[in-house]
């Protein structure tokens, strides 16, 4: 009686059963076509289930079965390099059982069943081994995937073998418990880590406005807000592309079908700046497009997670986007009106706030149980109605989020890219990420960075002045201020995603560029004092040299010439 | 479903366009139900909540005449589209009925009329240029098949021309694949209906084209139907005849208000400005019909049209377009309002797949450079004209009042075209480098000299 019920009503999405006594988010099949469902609400004999299929011609009395799981990811080889959809259903095997369009009804698992691994033992029978220990080891394409005990399992290992198998064949014995290479975790429930560090190692982007400006911290979390066509998506497809992670999750949550092809297009070709590898064999997208169904928009972050915490499990990096994460708080808006619950600000569920920190907190830097050191970084877009952050998806995720890359419309139309505005956006992490930046980087960095910062707050005020009275009112030294800010804009922050140079750039690069900004800066205020004009400090050569020089293909010999034009041409000019 | 279904008579409760029916047996969700009223009138309606209790039906013509006598008939289906290649030519209504009096539609297929997602990995990348004709679209907007991009405009601007124009225009060069228009009015005008019905049949375009009119008089309940018949339709003829198909969507404003009407009928929890919370995804699941598919001839390209309420882009509607769409022709009133036709403001306007569309080999080399110098050089004589407002034309430097000279020029050149006039991508390139002589050489700062030698003739 208790696994197997009926429908007592279908109204879209919700679906509600009786019949059943299961646990809350157990997956459920609904209906004669098995429609995969969860349980999301239990009121006496009545269960709700939200479909992640649509529903429509499903009738009261069909049969509802409990699975008596809940809804779980399969991990293991063969996850990296796939497309799934919000519940981890493969697109390419869905494409190829069903056509070009998905229908309902249809299942594929998460991993290839045939597909054979060869794996090889690292710990020996007799071994005693403990929760998300490493057993062993498959090479998958170019990554090495570590093997684990499950995270709830330990004993001595009775039975270890070395070869080829399938993700179903058992590869060890512990405890009288066979293991496979796949475990099966629920999506909901993060993954536990032995323990969580203060993060303090950068995530190295290439993009100069992050790395130097706004950086995040390996195991810290970024919001991205910006209007339409500001350009969240191709900030997030730079990161997924140059971040230095080892693993990348990029999550397509309700949106563009024909942007998701672009990314399905485009990765394979690039190839990862540290390995020489293609890009796509590191990557795991999830593709569930603004019209899949939005239940399983609404699982889609937790599966992408879920993944993102296996392989840091295994040590590794990794990098997680969510785009966009306000589709997956509307994915739980219309759901929750569907339940008929009293509503939270604009509509939304009163648990939002709580969900969002609940997914942002999964991000982290840690000892894993298997004892390396992985982290998850998470980046996620906010598409704010209007462009307007004031509303409750921005403003949640502002709250816990310690990064903040605010897109700006205004920046977009003077063509100056990426829009990240550098007045409004912050980062918390410059603190702890101070050392390591003067440690790895250069010892001058940090205060570097900091006059950078100050240069383009000053431009921002001297703006307001010229504004009002016009820029021949200033004095000398405060229009090389502002010519020194623009070189830090027009140079330094924007940077073309497009072209093969300019695209990625090293932070030591980085460093030299604005080195000779500042050089430049220092250099003008000797040459004023020397008695120089304005308009011949403006006029020097050099400073057009080092424009143009990050197009070049030479650009680290460009630098190099620029920064011995400097010395040359000022010293004409008396500094 | 061959068995026969039964009729009840147990209505219990009528509130807005729903009926509540009581003691029925299983019914299927969406399924539709016919009700015949006490003087014969017959409705028809639509499954939206059922339990073994209680059915919600939602009536699609309203339910005013539906006493508790009336009776319910469940007709054990989906809703249905019936589909043929001998729909090119025909005028249907908003629920798919023939209006031009022509026979019913015998169908080849039967297809749910809200179809089913495109499996991104199935999906091939919309790259082909389609030319309108018009310079600000062609040159600076590039449209391409498989794309969505919608026409923002407000009440009193010219969207119903532009839609006409691109429509009678559009085509890929080089190819004489088979081409179709599929026609979706929503809550239109009798007098627009007018218009676009002469247009039509004055340009021989009908034969091409299939129209479905759900008209501003006919029920708000039949307008969420009416686009998904289309494109239906327009799935049909490209995905399985393997015709190019341009979807003419208007207008979506008068979409989403039928949308919250119904969901304010339905007492569901209102999302901005009282609209559903799931408007979102309802209109995801319209755009994103468009699109081609890896091995298949055919495409779907929409070009909706919708009217922004009060000239506000940050409203519910063009804003969860815009989010969904990929890219925005946006009108301007003030352009209108100066004589232009047609009044594309394209400093706001977007085309994200202009990228794919355009280049050697697709328009010509020099487009993305050309492209991009209209747009600063514009973008810098906008701003200069607000600069001249204060001080003065002649407090402007030389170079300054070339670009102020320039935006002009742009508008006059670029911008306007006359409602009939059909420029190649050419034509419009070459306008775009004889209006560079506006300016000096030292201010064409975005295109490489290569182009520079090639294309500026003095």
């Amino acid at each position: 009686m208790s696994n197997e019920g009926v429908i007592y009503r279908v109204a879209g999405p919700v679906v509600t059963a009786t019949g059943i006594s299961p646990r809350m988010y157990d997956v459920v099949q609904v209906g004669n076509e098995k429609l995969m469902g969860e349980v999301i609400k239990i009121v006496g004999d009545h269960t709700i289930i939200q479909v992640y299929e649509n529903t429509s011609g499903v009738k009261p009395g069909e049969p509802v079965v409990n699975t008596g799981r809940p809804l779980a990811v399969e991990l293991g080889p063969g996850l990296l390099h796939s497309v799934y959809d919000g519940i981890q259903r493969p697109l390419k095997v869905l494409n190829e059982k069903m056509g070009d369009f998905i229908f309902r009804g249809v299942t594929a698992p998460g991993l290839d069943r045939e597909a054979k691994w060869d794996f090889k033992p690292v710990v020996a029978e007799g071994d005693v081994v403990s929760p998300g220990q490493i057993i062993g080891e498959v090479m998958e394409g170019t990554m090495l995937h570590k093997i684990m005990v499950p995270p709830t399992m330990s004993g001595k290992v009775e039975k270890i073998l070395a070869g080829s198998f399938t993700v179903e064949e058992t590869v060890a014995v512990i405890d009288g418990q066979e293991v496979t290479m796949m475990q099966k975790w629920p999506v909901r429930a993060p993954r536990p880590v032995a323990e969580k560090y203060q993060p303090t190692i950068p995530l190295v982007t290439g993009l100069r406005v992050l790395d130097t400006m706004f950086p995040l911290a390996k195991g810290g979390a970024a919001a991205i807000p910006g209007g339409f066509g500001t350009g969240k998506t191709v900030t997030q497809q730079s990161l997924a592309k140059w971040s230095d992670a080892e693993i990348v999750v990029y999550i397509g949550c309700g949106e563009r079908g024909n942007e998701m092809t672009e990314v399905l297009t485009e990765f394979p070709e690039l190839t990862d700046p540290k390995t020489g590898n293609p890009l796509m064999n590191r990557t795991v997208l999830i593709a569930n497009t603004s019209n899949m169904p939005v239940a399983a928009r609404e699982a889609s972050v937790y599966t992408g997670m879920t993944i993102a915490e296996y392989f840091r499990d295994m040590g590794y990096n990794v990098a997680l986007m969510a785009d966009s994460t306000s589709r997956w708080a509307e994915a739980m808006r219309e759901i929750s009106s569907r339940l008929e619950e009293m509503p939270g600000e604009e509509g939304y569920p009163a648990y939002l706030a709580g969900r969002l920190s609940e997914f942002y907190e999964r991000a982290c830097i840690g000892r894993a149980l298997s004892g390396l050191d992985g982290s998850i970084s998470v980046i996620g877009a906010v598409s704010p109605p209007g462009g307007d952050i004031s509303e409750p998806v921005s403003q949640n995720t502002l709250r816990i989020v310690r990064v903040f890359w605010a897109l700006d419309t205004k920046l977009r139309e003077r063509r100056h890219f990426p829009t990240i505005n550098w007045l409004t956006s912050y980062t918390l992490y410059d603190k702890q990420l101070k050392d390591w930046y003067a440690q790895n980087v250069d010892a001058s960095f940090p205060a570097l960075r900091e006059w950078a910062m100050q240069t383009l707050q000053q431009e921002s005020e001297l703006q307001e002045i010229v504004q009002l009275v016009g820029s021949d009112a200033l004095s000398e030294d405060k229009k090389v201020t502002l010519e020194v800010s623009r070189l830090i804009r027009e140079v330094f922050l924007q940077q073309n995603a497009y072209h093969p140079v300019d695209m990625y750039c090293p932070l030591p690069r980085q460093f030299k560029m604005l080195t000779l900004i500042k050089k430049f800066s220092d250099l003008a205020d000797k040459a004023l004092l020397a008695g120089a004009t304005i308009d011949k400090i403006m006029a020097i050569p050099a400073k057009q040299r080092f424009a143009k020089a990050k197009f070049e293909e030479t650009i680290d010999a460009e630098l190099d010439a620029v920064d011995k034009e400097f010395d040359e041409q000022f010293k004409e000019l008396g500094a | 479903m061959a068995e026969v279904s039964k009729e009840y008579k147990t209505v219990t409760q009528i509130a807005g366009p729903l009926v509540f029916v009581e003691k029925t047996e299983p019914i299927g969700y969406q399924e539709l139900v016919s009700v015949r009223l006490s003087d014969g009138t017959m409705k028809r309606g639509q499954v939206l909540d059922s339990s073994d209790d209680v059915v919600v039906v939602q009536i699609f013509e309203g339910t005013s005449g539906i006493d508790r006598d009336a009776s319910v008939k469940f007709l054990g289906d989906t809703m249905k589209m019936p589909v043929s290649k001998d729909m090119l030519g025909r005028v249907l209504s908003g629920s798919g009925q023939p209006l031009d009096g022509g026979p019913e539609i015998s169908p080849e297929k039967k297809l749910d009329i809200n179809g089913a997602a495109i499996n991104p990995w199935a999906r091939d990348s919309p790259s082909d240029f389609i030319q309108t004709g018009i310079s600000t679209i062609d040159g600076m907007n590039t449209l391409v098949r498989g794309q969505k991009l919608p026409i923002f405009s407000a009440s009193g601007l010219p969207h119903n021309e532009l839609a006409l124009q691109i429509a009678r225009q559009a085509k890929v060069r080089g190819s004489d694949e088979d081409f179709a228009v599929v026609f979706i009015a929503m809550g239109i005008t009798n007098e627009e209906k007018h218009t676009f019905m002469k247009e039509f049949e004055r340009t021989g375009a009908l034969k091409n084209a299939v129209v479905f009119l759900n008209l501003a008089d006919d029920p708000a309940v039949e307008r969420i139907s009416t686009p998904r018949l289309g494109l239906t339709t327009a799935e049909y003829l490209a995905f399985e005849l393997g015709m190019h198909v341009l979807v003419i969507m208007t207008d979506v404003t008068n979409y989403c208000e039928a949308l919250r009407q119904v969901g304010a009928a339905r007492e569901e929890v209102p999302g901005r400005r009282g609209y559903p919370g799931y408007m979102y995804s309802d209109l995801a699941e319209l755009y994103e019909r468009a699109g081609r598919i890896k091995g298949k001839k055919g495409s779907v390209t929409q070009i909706p049209i919708l009217s922004m309420p009060g000239d506000d882009i940050t409203h519910p509607i063009p804003d969860l377009s815009g989010y969904i769409t990929e890219g925005q022709i946006v009108m301007s009133r003030e352009l209108h309002r100066n004589g232009i036709y047609p009044p594309v403001n394209v400093s706001s306007s977007l085309s994200r797949l202009m990228g794919g569309g355009t280049g050697a080999g697709k328009t010509r080399e020099d487009h993305k450079a050309v492209s991009d110098q209209l747009y600063a050089a514009y973008a810098e004589g906008k701003d200069l004209r607000g600069l001249v407002a204060i001080v003065g034309k002649e407090s402007l430097s030389a170079k300054d009042q070339k670009l102020l000279d320039f935006a002009d020029i742009f508008e006059d050149k670029i911008v306007r075209q006359a409602i009939d006039e059909d420029r190649s991508i050419e034509e419009t390139l070459d306008i775009a480098w004889d209006i560079f002589h506006a300016l000096d050489l030292d201010q064409l700062n975005r295109i490489d000299r290569k182009y520079i030698e090639k294309y500026f003739k003095a």
